[in-house]
């Protein structure tokens, strides 16, 4: 557990000095990712040490958006009188992209694996 | 009744206690949701911050106390979204396959989730510093309140949206996939990261470990490429 931890970690710092010293405006974390996909190219054994504690973390991710639901209930005023428009926005704009997405990626799918035998 | 006070005087300014009960709370959520064979509607944040909030309220508990506990737990997003980086390694034959359907899915979902947002804003005539907090709404967290703060948003109004916005799509993600008959957990996984970021890739992974992983590219790649479009669409559209 301990060293995968530690793993991860020191990605997210390589990720972070990357991103600030370069001044990249995507995510510490995203640029880590990376990392980590390049370390399992050049050491595919790793992945097998990995495995038990990052299938624990990614069970549980839902545990980890527990604090920012908090502050969002404590903040809803922000919403003020738009909140039901805004509420509306949401749902309907959430729907538009999640169908476009799945509608693109499964035509675009028949097509391509339509060609191959 | 001093020694009471003493222990609570502690307790309430000890990061201890809300750490504790931010993990107690979802302990009891995932065992709620699972009871119900993971059913959307008890989807394991909401029902942890319905747990925890009237709690908040009763011992009259500042946010900013309640996430000294919390922040610890809060922290470990960073980490979570590098550990994603086992599940795109498992699935790297079958990415290598879908790279088509991978980058023109997410060009047009996320010019949908953003330009569907500017342009459903203005039809309920919405303030245009609303609508540019709006527009970044799909995209994870931190990325979402820097594209705000960079078009002239409201960052905190951005992270209300967001986390909004994640909940909706994890609740609505599998209903609406029933009904489309979409039995691809590849396409499954990618339209709801895309949509609905990290709460939708947790929502993903709770059903499938392959549809997690391609919510989790989603999620990455729309990250990139959402930080590039909102600015365009909002000199287009706005």
């Amino acid at each position: 557990m301990l060293p995968t931890l530690g793993l991860l970690l020191v990605c997210q710092l390589i990720g972070e000095v990357i991103v600030r010293g370069i001044g990249l405006s995507i995510p510490g974390p995203v640029i880590g990712l990376t990392l980590l996909i390049l370390i399992l190219r050049l050491r595919p054994a790793l992945a097998e040490q990995l495995r038990a504690t990052i299938t624990v973390i990614l069970a549980n991710l839902s545990l980890l958006f527990v604090p920012a639901g908090v502050g969002v209930i404590g903040n809803l005023e922000v919403l003020s009188e738009d909140w039901f428009a805004l509420l509306v926005v949401l749902v309907l704009s959430t729907l538009l992209a999640m169908l476009a997405a799945v509608g693109t990626f499964i035509g675009v799918r028949r097509l391509t694996e339509g060609r191959s035998p | 009744m001093t020694d009471v006070a003493n222990l609570w005087s502690y307790l309430s300014t000890s990061p201890l206690l809300w750490l504790t009960a931010t993990v107690l709370a979802y302990l009891a959520a995932d065992g709620v949701a699972r009871r119900l064979d993971n059913n959307p509607l008890a989807n394991p944040v909401i029902l942890a911050v319905l747990m925890i909030t009237p709690v908040l309220w009763f011992t009259q508990t500042e946010y900013a106390t309640y996430f000294e506990g919390a922040q610890f737990i809060h922290f470990l997003l960073g980490p979570a979204t590098i550990a994603l980086a086992l599940p795109l390694w498992d699935n790297r034959e079958t990415i290598g396959q879908s790279v088509a359907p991978i980058l023109l899915a997410l060009l047009a979902g996320s010019v949908t989730a953003a330009g569907s947002a500017i342009l459903l804003a203005q039809a309920f005539g919405l303030s245009t510093e609303v609508i540019l907090s709006l527009a970044p709404k799909s995209t994870t967290a931190p990325v979402a309140l820097g594209i705000s703060e960079a078009v002239g948003g409201l960052p905190a109004l951005t992270a209300v949206l967001v986390i909004l916005t994640g909940i909706i799509g994890a609740v609505i993600v599998t209903p609406l996939m029933t009904v489309l008959r979409i039995k691809d957990w590849r396409a499954r996984g990618f339209s709801v990261g895309l949509a609905s970021h990290g709460i939708g890739t947790a929502r993903a992974f709770q059903v499938n470990p392959t549809a997690g992983a391609y919510a989790g590219i989603a999620m990455a790649l729309n990250a990139l490429l959402t930080s590039i479009i909102v600015p365009v669409l909002v000199r287009w559209l706005i």
